[in-house]
């Protein structure tokens, strides 16, 4: 573990100036991924760790149907929020189904969406073959315990998975985030915001060196849209997921009028499901579809022995899922 | 310290208020909160037990809501209120929680009770007491390897109704 620079920022313009004008310049928000690559497992060797977490983007505000959600915003806050509760209850659901009370306390909204994999080899720098810490190094987990890995989004170059449940829901909804670099600011879908790794693993969002992920826009569903959130994992709390899925239906007279749809512990970024959402579109509520939509989001799979039966066990958690927020409906 | 050994820009300068006192201390910027509270302030009380928060034996309290020392900055803490194990009940005596895990046998070896402790006396506070499935999910974020998990949540639910009746 390296020694480096403790940096308290002041205001966030002079920090994406910092950040941005030293490669060796890194972020520190909540500390949960970050503190933990760089101490523990030595993943990360900053130089210079600026701490953010005194900048003024702690506020939840809402404007119409939108919410506006500060990148330091916690977790625990977030899934407090009366808001949430009241028209996003599948993102309540995913934050209270992640970590524990003490790491949501801790880990901010920025850095949930932003947090790096919990790929085993990744985390291991004695491990040589990681093409997400050292592109072009190759892929430990291909022919190794792949057990939490990817599906989706992957190929012989990185079956990492992105493990966030907040960031399930949060595709599905098209939530946009808000962007500072050292010029000026800009928006990005979430959808268009995480980057499947192909050839590239190291590369895993649109964010340039320094940029800052200010606030996330999250919008309200609707009154009486039926949402859920729904997460398999090997212990029943505190545990990653395996398989997750995120729907919300608008359900008119037994007919399916909107759906969203995510798959959470599959894919290399959060995966949102537009087949799926087509499928299920205009179609009446009933098993044959679910399990037709499901087949549609689960696609041209990537699979190594570690990960097959994450084939099966994501269809059947979207089926559950969707049987679960339209009971009672018909 | 001699002017001239003045530390290089990887230490830290910071007040540590700890249980109600406040302690100047400057700290090589890799520590964390749990090693200084143990290494440096001698507060041993909170545990080491996985060191990456995997495990919640480090919990405590930082401006009253439950966090991991063992993931966090000394250099976070500037200013901030921190509340261990040893500074719950004044002058020696126990905490109720404390009493309630002794009189369930909340613990085996003991060495996650502090943070057990810590994590229950949060735990009410954020009102999610109300049940030993609410307990038990809302606790989960503590481990015991000795597996006492019954008489812990036995404990806490008896906490709860004493807080509830207060």
């Amino acid at each position: 573990m390296q020694a480096f620079e403790y940096i308290r920022a002041d205001d966030v313009a002079s920090a994406v100036a910092l950040v941005s004008g030293d490669l060796r310049a890194q972020y520190l928000a909540g500390g949960t991924t970050q503190v933990d690559l760089m101490l523990k497992d030595g993943v990360l060797e900053p130089k210079r760790l600026l701490d953010i977490t005194r900048l003024p983007l702690h506020g939840i505000t809402r404007d119409g149907d939108v919410l506006h959600v500060g990148a330091l915003v916690t977790m625990e806050e977030l899934a407090t929020d009366a808001a949430i509760a009241e028209r996003l209850p599948f993102v309540r659901d995913a934050l209270l189904a992640s970590a524990s009370t003490q790491l949501r306390n801790m880990a901010t909204i920025g850095g949930n969406i932003l947090q790096r994999t919990r790929c085993r080899y990744f985390r291991d720098p004695a491990v040589p073959a990681c093409n997400k810490r050292m592109p072009g190094s190759g892929c430990a987990a291909i022919s190794g315990a792949a057990r939490m890995h990817a599906i989706l989004g992957a190929s012989e170059h990185c079956i990492a998975v992105h493990a966030s449940d907040l960031c399930v829901p949060l595709v599905a909804l098209d939530a946009v985030v808000h962007i500072q670099g050292p010029e000026a600011g800009r928006s990005a879908p979430l959808t268009e915001f995480y980057v499947v790794p192909g050839d590239r693993p190291d590369v895993e969002n649109v964010l340039r060196h320094g940029e800052l992920l200010t606030a996330i826009d999250i919008p309200l569903l609707p009154p009486g849209t039926r949402s859920g959130y729904l997460k398999i994992r090997d212990r029943a709390s505190y545990e990653f997921a395996l398989t997750s899925a995120a729907v919300a239906l608008d359900i008119d007279d037994g007919v399916i009028a909107h759906a969203r749809v995510a798959l959470g512990g599959v894919g290399t970024i959060p995966w949102r499901a537009l087949e799926a959402e087509e499928v299920l579109r205009g179609a009446p509520v009933g098993a044959e579809v679910f399990r037709a939509a499901a087949d549609a989001a689960v696609h041209d799979p990537f699979t190594v022995p570690g990960t097959a039966f994450k084939v099966a066990l994501a269809k059947r958690t979207l089926v559950r899922a969707l049987e679960t927020v339209t009971r009672g409906s018909a | 310290m001699p002017e001239t050994r003045r530390g290089p820009t990887t230490e830290v300068d910071l007040t540590l208020r700890v249980n109600g006192s406040s302690r100047r201390l400057r700290l090589d910027s890799r520590v964390t909160l749990l090693d200084a509270l143990r290494d440096r302030l001698e507060l041993t009380g909170t545990k080491k037990g996985c060191d990456q928060g995997a495990c919640g034996a480090c919990t405590v309290l930082a401006d009253g809501k439950r966090v991991l020392s063992c993931l966090t900055l000394a250099a976070q803490c500037d200013g901030r209120e921190v509340t261990t194990i040893e500074g719950l009940a004044p002058d020696g005596g126990l905490h109720p929680m404390q009493e309630a895990f002794i009189r369930h046998d909340g613990f085996q070896c003991g060495y996650c009770t502090p943070g057990q402790i810590m994590s229950a006396v949060a735990l009410l506070a954020e009102g999610r007491a109300g049940s030993a499935e609410e307990i038990r999910e809302f606790m989960s974020g503590n481990i015991c390897r000795c597996g006492a998990y019954p008489n812990i949540v036995a404990a806490i639910r008896e906490a709860a109704g004493q807080d509830a009746g207060l």
